[in-house]
């Protein structure tokens, strides 16, 4: 799980080659500090086939809201620099976010 | 098949962890099994003020939810972390079905409990997580220096404004009533923030917006009266939380347990229509839905569930 943030997003995530994936969580957000255990399991799993990032967008709004971020916690898909998938609030629950990555690595 | 609990307790809010906890003291073998996170409702409240003892410094509903999650798993109860997608609530031995595996009991609490009410208004739910939101403490900086709504005018939605003031320029009550519903000593402290607005007898009747929530428009609902409100233009978005109460969580249960309105009614017990079962928290038929009185529908309800397993020894 590679920590990101608003100066390293651009090159490890929007430049990155194949897919990367992004748990966006903010300070306080009691659901992304639920689900972010989930995640870095995921990463044991499955990160030989896909980057693992994560974005603490407290310390960067501005890049979250132009990235259509407004509310967490998101685990997103990225590929060519566009998010291509995302799952938001409610539906980020482990089984979905698991369910997501195993769409995309297939 | 695998090993049969005495007690099942759906949903790890303060009604099941506080059923959890009575039946691990009474030493019955117990099962908590949870979907998400603990705490339900009160995981995304930052201030709990009215339950008796909580007033330590700083306390919030996370750090009270993490003390009662460990006194449960202190006297024994076991914890699960599953998805229940079907149950069958009737016989001697109850079977939940859940994503990674059955479940059996003798005896079930259903402490499930309600999630938050949508806000009702047209495009709403394209912009839950672009602009909408139920959970101020996950979203609240996101708008620190914008505009923001919210609407509702009970307890939830006063403390939740006041808390958004602190992040937000300024912040606007939208409240179906021409007076708040909160507690007086709530109202008291709103009324002086110098940054809460209030907009009296408005609902919101749309929202709209390119991919983030940009506009809405609210209408008055004693003249009918439609205006649109759109975000500043420096700012380029607003925010809009909902706090208008709850639905309970019950859709799992339907054709089996009884219910009015989607709520369980229950005995003073917490005894359903069926032997063995019972409900605890947000999700019965209950004049008040607070954390007190969740804990003690949880403690009955353990209680009436040792005395049915006692009662069915052979």
């Amino acid at each position: 799980m590679l920590e990101v943030d608003k100066n390293t997003f651009e090159a490890e995530v929007l430049q990155a080659p194949g897919k990367v994936l992004v748990d966006f969580y903010g300070d306080g957000c009691v659901p992304c500090a639920a689900l972010m255990p989930y995640v870095h399991g995921y990463a044991e799993t499955y990160g030989d086939k896909l980057k693992f990032c994560a974005l603490n967008t407290t310390k960067a709004r501005r890049l979250a809201i132009s990235q259509k971020v407004l509310g967490l916690p998101v685990i997103a898909i990225y590929e060519n620099g566009e998010m291509i998938d995302s799952l938001v609030k409610d539906d980020a629950t482990p089984e979905n976010v698991e369910n997501m990555i195993k769409k995309h690595i297939g | 098949m695998s090993k049969i609990y005495d007690v099942i307790v759906l949903g790890a809010g303060p009604a099941g962890l506080t059923a959890g906890l009575y039946a691990g003291r009474a030493r019955l073998s117990t099962l908590i099994i949870e979907k998400g996170q603990d705490g339900g409702q009160i995981a995304i409240t930052n201030e709990i003020e009215n339950y008796p003892g909580a007033q330590l410094e700083g306390e919030s509903g996370p750090s009270l939810i993490a003390r009662m999650t460990k006194q449960a798993e202190k006297f024994g109860a076991e914890r699960a972390r599953d998805s229940i997608k079907s149950v069958e609530l009737t016989g001697d031995v109850k079977k939940l079905v859940g994503t990674k595996g059955e479940y059996y009991a003798k005896t079930v609490i259903l402490a499930t409990g309600a999630f938050p009410r949508p806000i009702g208004c047209k495009n709403e739910g394209k912009f839950v997580g672009k602009g909408i939101s139920f959970c101020a403490t996950c979203d609240a900086a996101f708008f620190e220096g914008m505009e923001v709504y919210v609407v509702g005018g009970g307890d939830a939605a006063v403390e939740e404004a006041m808390y958004l003031t602190k992040f937000a320029r300024k912040v606007t009550i939208i409240h179906r009533r021409n007076e708040l519903r909160a507690a007086k000593s709530i109202q008291e402290k709103a009324f002086k923030n110098e940054k809460l607005h209030f907009m009296w007898d408005t609902v919101v009747d749309e929202v709209d917006g390119d991919e983030i929530l940009t506009k809405m428009v609210v209408k008055n609902v004693k003249t009918g009266e439609l205006t649109t409100i759109e975000a500043d233009e420096d700012d380029g978005m607003f925010g809009l939380f909902g706090f208008i109460g709850l639905l309970p969580n019950t859709a799992l249960y339907e054709g089996q347990v009884n219910m009015e309105n989607g709520y369980i009614p229950t005995d003073d017990n917490m005894h359903t229509n069926l032997d063995g079962v019972y409900a605890a928290g947000d999700l019965r038929v209950k004049s008040l839905r607070q954390v007190v009185t969740a804990a003690a529908d949880g403690a009955i309800a353990a209680m009436q569930a040792e005395k049915y397993i006692a009662d069915h020894k052979e």
